[in-house]
């Protein structure tokens, strides 16, 4: 019994850090609209410099006063990346404002490893909570005793100071509407500098105090980026007692989850999240969305098919591209294969994205599914190559079915989300059942047939696939399907309103883009002859999104110049530097603030301009907050 | 009881927004054919009124038939299939896709090809997309993107849309809101002429007595929720009880509504 009531304030010890961080990443929301995936990043940056500035500061005066002095150093920070960053982002769509700050989140990776090392640190005990109180024979760390006094007390006072004080006022008033705040006389420009110091602030502090618990290390910004993002969802985006209640859930059901499934505790928080979803699909204390905001001019050129000399270019490219093995070596040809799979699985997600409307953030679980699926084939049911490419994206298929219908239910920074977290938990699993994944060691030795064993052979193939599959999903844009799908994106009311049923549509959606992605994993997985955990990561899923971004998200071509581009040059900077993540990072900011409309985009901007001297819309997204002037 | 049921028959609607009832007790019904009124001020439950006929909103109690079937509490898209049109009182199009596109969505929709991978969706009906936008006006706007249209536009291509399913009953939320004063003319008369041509009964909301006076058949007027005349043009004008509650504050706010929307 004494054993349980351990593990149960345990949980409620670990929901302290989980609490600040998710309710600080809640205000930020509530106000901005703005879901801040760097708040991982923060929390991680906290947690660094309080270990440094508590090395140097002696006694329990400089141990606390480093915890609070590190929070407020972070929150400086994030006044910088405020004013610097997120003003030129806001009145972008969601996506651009979540991959902005995945960007962010990447330098911050490169950076800390740069300043602090890659090994991790453990850091002091905190003074006056050193020892362990005796509970019945078993021992609770007195620091446990004090987080879990910690949570409830910091709840209060953020409700003090939202129910208090002026600021409070305005920003409880800035989160039912904004724009009236600002059209009644307030400065928006500092309020939302204000909350999201504050947001930034309550993240830090939540990494600082985690440095008696735990060590610090260089991925723990993407390990509580996604049980906040659990947690908001469980408890409702923009509601702070939500991200109490539900931090103390998830925490509690990984403290209990443990005991039932040692192997795949994640397993309990996403049974729990599921059933929430399907009952309060907005979270136990959060409110439906509002319609998500029209971006004015962001798709004004509506689609058509090619025309038959953009056909037969695009057929001149294909052949010019298939005699690569003509003339460029085994090496060549390797990244040849890489990128071609690589455009599988960029169309794959564009089909979703744009054609949908529906921004994955976890879309390599379906490529890795597939890749999984290969293995688990080839190695376990000893099938032949041919029988496995055929039957090895049925796992990615099955997984999109099962998460897809859950995900459908939801739209915009919800769908995000909830993508992300239940590709993460793909991975978790795929990283802890050790037994029939191999773990970190994943599953080696699969090796294509003979027939499609020799570079040139395994590139022929990976490009015909490709091919297949841009025309195949292509087709699908411009079919009848394709039709009522752009139809669901663009307005969910008159969907209904004329007969469509728009969830299953989506849905229908999620599970072709899913199994298409399963293909690419799945020569993935032979070109490789291996498959590992890091191929359904979130590192790839974000890959993902930036070819689809950098080849220009309102397009129906650009996913493939996008994987083509990104493809080709990330392969050359991870041969050029060590440091490929704050390349990668800064270079996906810089899209997403000066380069929005990607490289088709771009180019289709170009033309349009020559044909007729009218200008087009003008650049939606450098405008920084007007309303608030 | 006459062997054939009225199109539609509304029996003893009621919705209730916590202690506020929005509508109570309302029933009427409406011939194929006819073009019915539903006025009221504002705050009156036209438009709770109106959501629950479709199904975008369940009623407490109370029974929606059309043509002697229940339809009361099924989804807006099952409603549509049974051949029921709507328009909304905010416009909602596709905004990125064409106009052509916009009906021809519908269309596909009517013939139950939503799930149709492969067939081309720009060649499909076209024809047909094409005669719906002639019918409204808007033949020479089929190839111009949706967003760019202004919004007496978009409210013919709504009509337009609401007609691709061969619709026995039309719901039209403020048709004319935000329309021109000749525009509104034109679009109603044009309702007008299709409704009687095909047999369709049309039920719409207004703010416009001019519109309301000239092309209804019959009108209701709702006031807080309730149900307080009904009949020919001429009779509700004359109602005392209508006047009080309802023209006489109503025409003052006309004149500001349609100074504001015409400027």
């Amino acid at each position: 019994m004494a054993f349980y009531v351990v593990q149960f304030l345990t949980g409620l010890a670990s929901a302290a850090s989980l609490f600040l961080v998710a309710s600080g990443l809640s205000i930020i929301f509530g106000v901005t609209r703005i879901v801040n995936f760097a708040h991982g990043a923060f929390y991680m940056i906290g947690a660094y410099i309080a270990f440094t500035l508590t090395e140097r500061l002696s006694g329990a005066f400089g141990f606390w006063g480093s915890i609070v002095l590190a929070a407020l150093a972070v929150a400086l920070i994030g006044v910088i990346v405020e004013m610097v960053l997120l003003r030129r982002i806001y009145h972008a769509p969601e996506l651009f404002q979540l991959l902005a700050t995945f960007g962010l989140t990447l330098m911050v990776e490169d950076l800390v490893v740069l300043i602090w090392g890659p090994d991790d640190l453990v850091g002091r005990r905190a003074p006056g909570f050193k020892g362990a109180i005796d509970f019945f024979g078993q021992n609770i760390p007195s620091y446990d005793l004090f987080l879990i006094v910690l949570g409830p007390v910091v709840l209060g006072i953020l409700w003090l100071l939202f129910q208090r004080t002026r600021w409070g006022v305005l920003v409880r008033a800035a989160t039912q509407d904004r724009d009236m705040v600002a059209a009644l006389g307030v400065n928006q420009k500092w309020l939302f500098t204000s909350v999201f110091a504050v947001g930034v602030f309550l993240a830090a502090l939540g990494g600082a105090l985690q440095i008696p618990r735990d060590a610090v290390h260089h991925a723990m910004d993407l390990r509580i980026i996604v049980e906040v993002f659990v947690v908001v969802v469980i408890g409702g985006l923009g509601s702070i007692v939500g991200a109490f209640v539900a931090a103390v859930l998830v925490s509690e059901l990984n403290a209990f989850g443990i005991l039932i499934f040692p192997k795949i505790s994640i397993i309990l928080v996403f049974l729990v999240m599921a059933v929430v979803l399907i009952v309060r699909p907005w979270g136990l204390f959060g409110k439906p969305e509002a319609a998500a905001r029209k971006t004015p001019g962001l798709t004004v050129n509506p689609w058509r098919p090619l025309t038959s000399n953009e056909r037969l270019a695009s057929l001149a490219a294909l052949v010019i591209a298939a005699t690569l093995p003509l003339f460029a070596g085994n090496y060549a040809l390797t990244v040849g294969s890489e990128i071609a799979i690589f455009v599988i699985f960029a169309v794959s997600l564009h089909f979703l994205m744009s054609v949908g409307g529906l921004a994955s953030f976890g879309h390599a679980a379906y490529f890795g599914l597939g890749a999984y699926g290969i293995a688990f084939l080839a190695k376990m049911a000893g099938l032949p190559m041919i029988v496995c490419l055929l039957l090895g994206p049925l796992l990615g298929c099955l997984g999109a079915a099962v998460f897809g219908f859950f995900a459908v239910q939801l739209s915009g920074v919800y769908f995000a989300m909830l993508t992300l977290a239940f590709a993460q938990i793909v991975w978790s699993i795929a990283f802890q059942w050790v037994s029939v994944t191999g773990g970190d060691n994943g599953i080696l030795g699969l090796w294509p047939s003979s027939w499609a064993a020799s570079p040139s052979h395994f590139y022929w193939l990976a490009l015909g696939v490709a091919a297949l599959v841009t025309v195949a999903l292509r087709a699908m844009v411009f079919s009848p399907f394709g039709y009522a799908l752009r139809a669901t994106r663009d307005s969910l009311l008159r969907s209904e309103a004329i007969g469509i049923d728009a969830k299953r549509i989506q849905w229908t959606a999620f599970v072709i883009a899913g199994t298409t992605a399963g293909i690419g994993g799945a020569l993935f997985a032979y070109l490789k002859g291996s498959v590992f955990p890091d191929n359904l990561g979130i590192s790839l899923s974000v890959d993902a999104l930036v070819m689809v971004l950098l080849g220009g998200v309102e397009t129906v071509s650009g996913a493939v110049i996008g994987a083509i581009v990104y493809k080709a040059l990330n392969i050359w900077l991870v041969s050029q530097t060590d440091l490929s993540k704050l390349v990668l990072g800064g270079f996906i900011m810089l899209i997403v603030v000066v380069f929005p409309k990607g490289i088709v985009g771009m180019l289709e901007m170009l033309a349009q301009r020559r044909r007729k001297s009218s200008p087009p819309g003008s650049p939606l997204l450098a405008k920084p907050i007007e309303s608030a002037e | 009881m006459s062997a054939i049921p009225p199109l539609l028959a509304v029996e003893g609607l009621t919705k209730s927004y916590g202690g506020i009832h929005a509508v109570r007790g309302v029933s009427f019904s409406l011939r194929a054919g006819e073009i019915l009124a539903l006025i009221g001020p504002n705050g009156a439950g036209k438009s709770t009124c109106f959501d629950m006929l479709n199904g975008q909103n369940k009623p407490d109690s109370g029974h929606v038939r059309l043509l002697g079937e229940e339809i009361t509490g099924r989804k807006p898209r099952e409603v549509w299939r049974l051949g029921v049109g709507r328009t909304f009182q905010i416009t909602a199009t596709f905004a990125t896709m064409t106009v052509r596109e916009n009906v021809q969505v519908a269309l596909i929709s009517h013939e139950k090809q939503l799930y149709n991978l492969w067939g081309s969706a720009p060649k499909f009906d076209r024809g047909e997309a094409g005669r719906l936008l002639e019918l409204v006006g808007m033949g020479g706007y089929a190839d111009r993107p949706c967003g760019e249209l202004a919004y007496g536009d978009l409210k013919r291509l709504e009509l337009a849309v609401a007609l691709a399913n061969q619709p026995k009953l039309l719901l039209m939320d403020e048709p004319t809101a935000g329309m021109a004063p000749r525009e509104r003319v034109d679009l109603m008369r044009l309702t007008a002429s299709i409704a009687r041509e095909k047999s369709i009964g049309v039920l719409f909301t207004e703010h416009d007595m001019d519109v309301v006076f000239e092309h209804a058949d019959r009108i209701i007027v709702l006031n807080r929720g309730t149900l307080i005349a009904e009949g020919s043009p001429a009779e509700v004008r004359g109602n005392p009880q209508v006047q009080a509650v309802y023209l006489g504050e109503g025409l003052v706010y006309d004149a500001r509504h349609r100074e504001g929307t015409s400027a």
